[in-house]
């Protein structure tokens, strides 16, 4: 290594805490590195995460003791050196990378389902099911800075879900059972403010923005189709989308909820999972309309973007769960689809999309890929894998 | 090679007198707990759906838990399991949910 790289490894490895120097006196030198390649993948059955390199392709260790990991998500610190980790069961748990190790675990709640990290990298907001609402914690030490009860225009306490962070220190997120969306902003200090949408469609599951901060979408349930508010508009509103898709015509049973996690924006186009048909929608964001429903192997739980928008990879719910099909961008055909395995739960790709890294959990095993040969290139032992999460998530908007 | 097939022939003659009754409830207990589990939490103690532990199912019977996995629940995500399982299989899961569900 030229003195140039071990300069940076040096700098990544000491910048917050002077570990590197401090903990030089008593233990062995601590290997020098960098963050931007290494990622957590949630084992879900053992409540345990699995620390990876993307460079070695291979597991460095297992981190125990984060509790129920079932919808488990993670977001990242803004140096990519701490993970919040969001269990089911309440937990939100701050893992260190480089030690790999619990930094801090707080139950902040009976039963939570995702969380979002503010643009400034100095807030943690939380959804949860039980008690509701959503609860806000300083990145640092897991204070709780503010709890926001979600109270829908009819008084009662709503479950929340599709939290993500917006622009100046703001989240959105819906409110499961009243049916609306709610814009709590922390620009000025730990009071937010907020800005409420009522009467948004019925049972919204879940919720995303672009990567511009501009549309958010939840998708609803209790009807078909989505709701939408562009958030670049002198005054925000919030409007129905894609409804109907499922009008006379059969709705199959969903006996897993789509996730818009990951999802797919491609210039003008953003691909969405259809609740109750096998089938991915493609919206026109110029217009709001719908530009293709394209008919897919099942029904999709997670359509994710290529980064470079070139190809969406979409994987299925039970009991079409083996498969993974790829959506040409440009025709908005399936191109191509393999079957990886037993319950394919999720996919994650590199940065800059030369590999994908795809969750077999009945297999124990996560699959390594090459993205334009599309083939596997490596196998990697992990317990009931579910949630991939790389490291590059600390730099991207939404989630 | 006779003595292998041999082998493979007993196993196959004492297989249904266990296996057979037994493999399909790991399936289930692996349906449950992994794929009820996406909304009702992998310990089954609620999430987008109830709470499928025995102290909230106390009141209600078994019989009536069966039919709510067999059809579902209009109105919201529940969906109806009867294309995936049987009434038999509804009520071993509905009997072993009041009981408290096998890991």
């Amino acid at each position: 290594m030229n003195r140039r790289g071990l300069l940076t490894s040096a700098l990544a490895a000491a910048s917050f805490s002077g570990l590197a120097t401090t903990a030089r006196a008593e233990c062995p030198p601590p290997v020098l590195r960098g963050t931007g390649a290494l990622g957590l993948i949630v084992e879900r059955a053992s409540g345990s995460l699995a620390l990876v390199d993307q460079i070695q392709r291979a597991a460095l260790a297992r981190i125990e003791g984060l509790g129920d990991l079932s919808h488990a998500s993670i977001v990242y610190s803004p140096c990519e050196r701490y993970a919040f980790v969001f269990g089911r069961d309440g937990g939100l748990t701050k893992i260190d990378l480089l030690e790999a190790r619990i930094a801090k675990r707080v139950m902040q709640a009976g039963n939570s389902i995702g969380g979002a990290i503010s643009d400034d990298g100095t807030l943690i907001a939380v959804s949860n099911y039980e008690p509701g609402g959503v609860k806000v914690f300083d990145a640092n030490d897991l204070n709780e800075v503010a709890s926001i009860p979600a109270i829908g225009a009819k008084g009662a306490p709503s479950k929340t879900v599709g939290v993500v962070d917006l622009p100046g220190r703001r989240f959105i997120y819906s409110l499961y059972d009243a049916g609306e969306i709610w814009i709590a902003d922390f620009g000025a200090g730990a009071t937010p403010e907020l800005t409420k949408f009522g009467n948004v469609g019925r049972l919204p599951y879940d919720g995303n923005v672009t990567a511009d901060a501009r549309h958010y979408l939840a998708g609803l349930f209790g009807e078909d189709g989505f709701a939408h508010i562009d958030l670049w508009a002198a005054e925000p509103k919030c409007a129905r989308v894609l409804s109907g898709y499922n009008a006379g015509r059969e709705k199959l049973p969903v006996y897993k909820m789509p996730h818009l996690e990951g999802w797919g924006q491609s210039s003008d186009t953003l691909l969405l999972p259809a609740a109750g048909q096998h089938e991915v929608l493609a919206l026109d964001l110029a217009t709001m309309t719908e530009k293709k429903r394209i008919p897919a192997h099942g029904q999709p739980i997670f359509c994710v973007m290529r980064p470079d928008g070139r190809e969406a990879w979409v994987n299925f719910g039970h009991p079409d769960n083996d498969t993974v099909q790829i959506i040409d961008i440009p025709s908005l055909d399936v191109v191509h689809s393999f079957a990886p395995g037993p319950a394919v739960l999720h996919l994650e790709f590199t940065a800059r999309g030369h590999e994908v890294w795809i969750s077999v959990r009945d297999a124990d095993r996560v699959d390594v890929m090459d993205v334009r040969k599309r083939e596997k290139i490596a196998e990697i032992p992990v317990q009931k894998p579910s949630g991939i999460f790389f490291t590059a998530r600390a730099h991207r908007l939404g989630s | 090679m006779i003595k292998a097939a041999l082998m493979l022939t007993t196993v196959a003659l004492l297989a249904p007198a266990c296996a057979a009754a037994q493999q399909p409830r790991d399936k289930l207990v692996s349906l449950v707990r992994q794929d009820c589990g996406s909304c009702h939490g992998l310990t089954l103690k609620g999430g987008l759906g109830p709470s499928l532990l025995p102290q909230a199912l106390a009141g209600k019977d078994a019989d009536a838990l069966a039919a709510i996995i067999l059809n579902g629940v209009p109105e919201t995500p529940m969906p109806p399991w009867k294309g995936e399982l049987s009434p038999d299989d509804a009520l071993w899961i509905a009997t072993r949910l009041k009981e408290g569900f096998p890991r």
